[in-house]
């Protein structure tokens, strides 16, 4: 933990608008708009470095320590529950957890339902709030193409357009819940760069309100 | 902390640790590192992780290795509500570590408070949580809340009982919108949780933070409570404490003061501490109990200094050297305090010297 605030991004469209939010609130790093292959940056004169990482292990970073602060989706949240504190709902990045069938799939109750998914966690917390028995095949991508083949009835996972569901005959039958981008901090950190972080939660409250009306 | 450099960093901070506890009264608690298993399982909740290796003993009982020394203490202590046992422990746990999902021992030592436990008695503790975080770094905080007061907080948004455990989540993840979100599926308007959200948004030294709370219009319930958590930590160390309500532990096993100290450099608690009346009741005593423990495993993370040398010198000798000059050359650097190794043949590992004894003369080389 060194006297810089550690700021870990999600590589992608959500980082760099995340980044211009960091921006706004006065904590610049013109370094990190060089058209390069760098992962870290840093502005000595604002004591802020930033890092590009991999957006599921964004909490990673945060959790352990090496970032003070990072900006990650909520469903990374809910599948490995990190010990985090949550300090805000950016409102971006918005999309949804749900499950999603062939269209016209009926669900028999008296068997076991074989549900697809990467995010185990979350599928397994959700079937058993509704007290549904379900065998969990993780898979790390392509979920889609899992029901089409028969290798389970269902999937979940995140949707956003739902474009990708329609073009492989599938239809959202549920949403589990609602994900949208959070600012999230260390524990740690937050107690010995409290008035850092704390002024980051202000100055993006101010500007989400702003963003509201 | 006097640091003896032969001595882990871990181990120096056991050996000042203890100083202070016995200073303070505390005496030695020493357990073997097997307890049945059925103490665990009927205090499932009270544990860091619901992982723990057992093993069946030669009686078929079922066992299991220490995964925590609090319920122990609790377990072996008589119920004398009107007296005080101070005791300290320094023991190895094991149990599940972070998220790598595989068991470890960990060095832990701590102490419990049980019996009558009175204002005093809790100031003491919290005092000593200070003074431990002081021993381990230069630079530390303690994180102090009262779990009564934000459990008051959370009953009066109205909230159901299996919301009201989602709150106190929120609460932990200092989540404002969290908590918006449950009252709101909980159809109660959010407006009910401004006050939980309003006391979250307090922390700081415990002046500024009771200053911050006289500005709220708190309920006379929440009121009282106040007064009496300022009267608690009017008689501790202030320059350390921070109020700071997202500090928060199992509410059916704490109550009242709960604290988590940090230090620079450590990325999680290395401290947790608080009241656990309420596990003494579910334990069937009427004794008062409060404790911390000091999780010495982390302190790896706080030194993690690359050592330059692996020895100062290294004595290299053949079969034709003489014996008697090789032990005398490696004793007299060894007075000197320097780390020696006498080896035919130059090791792996960086050191600074290398002694050559040929036949009986000693050749520094450069």
């Amino acid at each position: 933990m060194s006297d810089m605030l550690n700021i870990a991004l999600p590589k992608g469209r959500l980082g760099e608008k995340v980044y211009a939010m960091f921006e706004k609130a006065g904590f610049e790093c013109p370094s990190i708009k060089e058209q390069n292959r760098k992962l870290i940056f840093e502005n000595p004169e604002k004591k802020v470095r930033y890092f590009w990482v991999k957006p599921s292990d964004v909490a990673i970073y945060v959790e352990r320590g090496a970032a003070d602060i990072g900006v990650c989706g909520k469903d990374i949240l809910l599948e490995y529950n990190p010990d985090i504190y949550e300090l805000l709902d950016l409102g971006i990045g918005k999309c949804r957890m749900a499950v999603a069938a062939p269209k016209g799939f009926r669900d028999d109750t008296t068997r076991t339902l074989k549900v697809a998914t990467k995010f185990s966690g979350i599928a397994s917390r959700h079937y058993r709030s509704v007290g549904r028995d379900i065998d969990i095949v993780h898979l790390n991508g392509s979920i889609e193409i899992a029901p089409i083949l028969g290798l389970t009835d269902v999937i979940v996972d995140i949707v956003e357009t739902g474009t990708t569901l329609k073009e492989n005959n599938l239809e959202v039958i549920e949403t589990v819940v609602p994900i949208s981008a959070r600012l999230i901090a260390n524990k740690a950190s937050f107690r010995f760069k409290g008035e850092e972080i704390e002024h980051i939660v202000t100055s993006f409250s101010s500007y989400l309100a702003s963003e509201q009306n | 902390m006097t640091q003896n450099l032969t001595l882990r960093p871990e181990e120096n901070a056991m050996l000042s640790l203890r100083a202070l506890y016995v200073s303070y009264g505390y005496t030695p608690f020493k357990m073997t590192k097997f307890e049945e298993y059925d103490l665990y399982v009927r205090n499932k909740n009270f544990l860091l992780s619901d992982h723990i290796i057992t093993f069946t003993d030669t009686d078929g009982k079922l066992m299991a290795l220490k995964p925590d020394v609090t319920l122990s203490i609790v377990k072996n202590s008589k119920d004398t509500p009107d007296l005080r046992h101070k005791v300290y422990y320094s023991e190895n746990v094991y149990r599940v570590s972070g998220k790598s999902g595989s068991y470890r021992e960990i060095m832990q030592t701590g102490l419990e408070c049980i019996g009558d436990v009175d204002t005093y008695c809790l100031s003491e503790v919290l005092t000593l949580a200070v003074k431990s975080l002081e021993t381990l770094s230069p630079d530390s905080i303690l994180a102090v809340s009262d779990l009564d007061l934000v459990s008051e907080a959370v009953a009066l948004t109205g909230a159901s009982y299996p919301a009201q455990k989602k709150l106190l989540t929120c609460v932990g993840e200092k989540n404002r919108h969290g908590i918006d979100e449950i009252l709101k599926d909980e159809g109660i308007d959010p407006a009910a949780g401004s006050l939980l959200k309003a006391l979250l948004s307090v922390s700081g030294t415990p002046s500024e933070a009771f200053a911050a709370l006289s500005s709220l219009n708190l309920p006379a319930s929440m009121q009282a409570l106040t007064e009496r958590f300022a009267a608690l930590l009017r008689l501790v160390p202030q320059e350390r404490v921070r109020i700071d309500f997202s500090t928060v532990s199992d509410f059916r096993y704490y109550n009242g003061v709960v604290f988590k100290g940090f230090v620079k450099n450590i990325p999680t608690d290395i401290l947790s501490g608080g009241q656990y009346d309420k596990l003494m009741q579910k334990m069937g005593r009427e004794s008062k109990a409060v404790g911390f423990a000091v999780y010495l495993d982390l302190l790896e993370d706080l030194n993690r200094t690359r050592r330059d040398y692996d020895y100062d010198t290294v004595v290299l000798y053949n079969d034709e050297s003489d014996p008697f000059t090789v032990a005398q050359t490696v004793e007299t650097l060894t007075q000197k305090g320097e780390r020696v190794t006498a080896v035919k043949k130059l090791p792996q590992g960086i050191f600074r010297h290398t002694v050559v004894v040929e036949k009986s003369e000693v050749k520094t080389l450069v």
